[in-house]
């Protein structure tokens, strides 16, 4: 069996030609080539200023839908912090008059743990915990990286594409 | 006489050094254009003042001595590099001559030296010995790799860059770089009558100054850094220098010998004041210089490094012959031809 596909090896040991052994014309070629490159459009994104726009599918920093009336969607059945896979997830839960009876008191995620890996929203029977679009975290203090019910809840109208997105994978 | 040496010594090694650290920023420019990246563009207005940054970063570096090295040749070794790429600015002619207050100034620092190219010869040998004792008094096996590339290197393409040379001294009868400049203008640029000489000349410039696609002695995915490995702070900064002020000094060799120096074609017959002739042949001469580092750049970042013996190889087997044909070829124009 011979693991060697045509990209790895294109051509062996081509013979060259007249031309491309007198070596002047082709590096000319390739003068012209790069040459060629100084008047195109560049690639580069100037970070700070210029944003990177994540599309949907994007896994960023997990986060809570927080519905119109205020409260969280989570009704803290604790399956996210069961199948966190580096125990970042912590929940607790108590009772509430409101209609779904339980919610978490506490929800906290160490996103020192959190690898991104989004088995919390796929578990997550009540589309409660998702992944968001945020990309940039970093945190000066270890403290201010283990995030609470605070800073966890988003109004559901910023989360609606992935809510869509997940709707839309789900179905399939 | 001496004042008038000193003043042009401080202007052209003002020029040339603050040349030096605006090219560092060239070249990075120049390498991200060619990539489709932007480039150095945060300090100061478009990156402009990014030398500064630079200067002062290698400034503030510390000073690391290997325990290993040979202390007091570990020291001279970049100053031999830098002495010897200022030096040769000293015979290049910047521009005919200048008259202020009814006295003409030639410009250049040492002018008529009557064997100029013999002058620039002696001094690019010697700046074999500033790498070579570099890589040597590292104490770094590294770098003693690169130290002997390095002289292997220069030595194989000096044979190749004199065959160049002889090819212009023998078309323009002198030595000095100033007649061979006056002979240029009365005969035609040297690159239009030893065409050959110019590519080989070219070619081993590239070698003489280390680099791409000659710059084994630093090979930096080889031998770390080569010759420079072990530097730090400043004295890796004249290493740095010295390779810029090379390539600036290689470039107005080549214009002087091959593009007529400060020569512009038809514009002494244009019947313009003396002195605005003068400053434009000092524009003319900067601009073939920047043209030709411009080159020295694009080719950089186009062609990959040779490996060592495939370089071995193009400086005995292919470019000497060419070189002594190109002897021949050019006795035949000068005899048959031009006569």
């Amino acid at each position: 069996m011979q693991y060697r596909s045509k990209y790895n090896n294109p051509k062996p040991n081509r013979k060259l030609t007249l031309w491309e052994k007198l070596y002047f014309p082709e590096i000319v070629r390739g003068l012209l080539t790069t040459i060629k490159h100084l008047f195109r459009p560049k690639f580069t994104r100037q970070y700070p200023e210029e944003k990177w726009e994540a599309p949907a599918a994007f896994r960023g920093r997990p986060v809570l839908v927080m519905e119109e009336n205020g409260a969280e969607r989570c009704v803290a059945c604790g399956l996210c912090s069961r199948v966190c896979p580096p125990l970042a997830i912590e929940v607790q839960a108590s009772e509430t008059e409101l209609l779904k009876e339980r919610y978490p008191v506490r929800f906290e995620i160490n996103m020192l743990r959190c690898i991104f890996c989004g088995f919390c929203e796929e578990v997550c029977p009540e589309e409660a915990i998702i992944m968001s679009k945020d990309y940039e975290l970093v945190y000066t203090k270890y403290d201010d990286a283990i995030l609470g019910k605070d800073k966890l809840l988003v109004p559901k109208k910023d989360l609606q594409e992935r809510l869509d997105y997940l709707r839309k994978m789900r179905n399939v | 006489m001496l004042i008038e040496a000193l003043i042009k010594i401080v202007i052209v090694l003002f020029t040339v050094l603050t040349a030096v650290s605006y090219l560092v920023l060239l070249e990075r420019w120049i390498s991200a254009w060619l990539q489709d990246r932007i480039g150095p563009n945060r300090v100061g207005p478009f990156g402009l003042f990014q030398p500064l940054a630079d200067v002062l970063k290698l400034l503030l570096k510390e000073d690391i001595e290997p325990s290993q090295s040979e202390k007091w040749i570990f020291w001279l070794a970049p100053v031999i590099s830098i002495v010897v790429a200022f030096s040769v600015l000293a015979i290049i002619p910047f521009g005919s001559s200048i008259i202020l207050g009814g006295k003409s100034y030639s410009l250049a620092i040492a002018s008529g030296i009557n064997i100029g190219v013999l002058y620039i010869i002696a001094l690019t040998s010697v700046g074999v010995y500033g790498i070579t004792l570099a890589g040597w008094s590292s104490g770094s096996k590294y770098s003693l790799l690169g130290g002997l590339r390095s002289s292997a290197q220069m030595i194989s393409y000096e044979l190749t860059l004199g065959l160049g040379l002889v090819s212009v001294v023998m078309l323009s009868g002198t030595l000095d770089l100033g007649g061979i400049i006056q002979s240029q203008i009365s005969g035609g640029w040297n690159i239009i009558r030893a065409p050959l000489g110019f590519m080989l000349f070219l070619i081993s410039s590239f070698a003489e100054t280390n680099r791409q696609p000659f710059d084994l002695p630093e090979a930096e995915p080889e031998l770390v850094g080569g010759y420079h490995t072990e530097y730090s702070s400043m004295k890796f900064a004249l290493f740095f220098l010295a390779e810029y002020a090379n390539m600036i000094t290689a470039s107005a060799v080549m214009s002087v010998l091959f593009l007529g120096g400060w020569h512009v074609p038809f514009l002494h017959t244009m019947g313009l004041d003396p002195t605005l002739l003068a400053v434009l042949g000092i524009g003319a001469f900067a601009l073939k210089i920047f043209a030709f580092i411009f080159f020295f750049m694009w080719v950089r970042w186009t062609i990959p490094r040779f490996r060592y013996d495939q370089l071995m190889n193009l400086g005995w087997k292919v470019l000497l012959p060419i070189g002594i044909v190109n002897i021949v070829l050019t006795a035949l124009e000068k005899t048959y031809l031009l006569n």
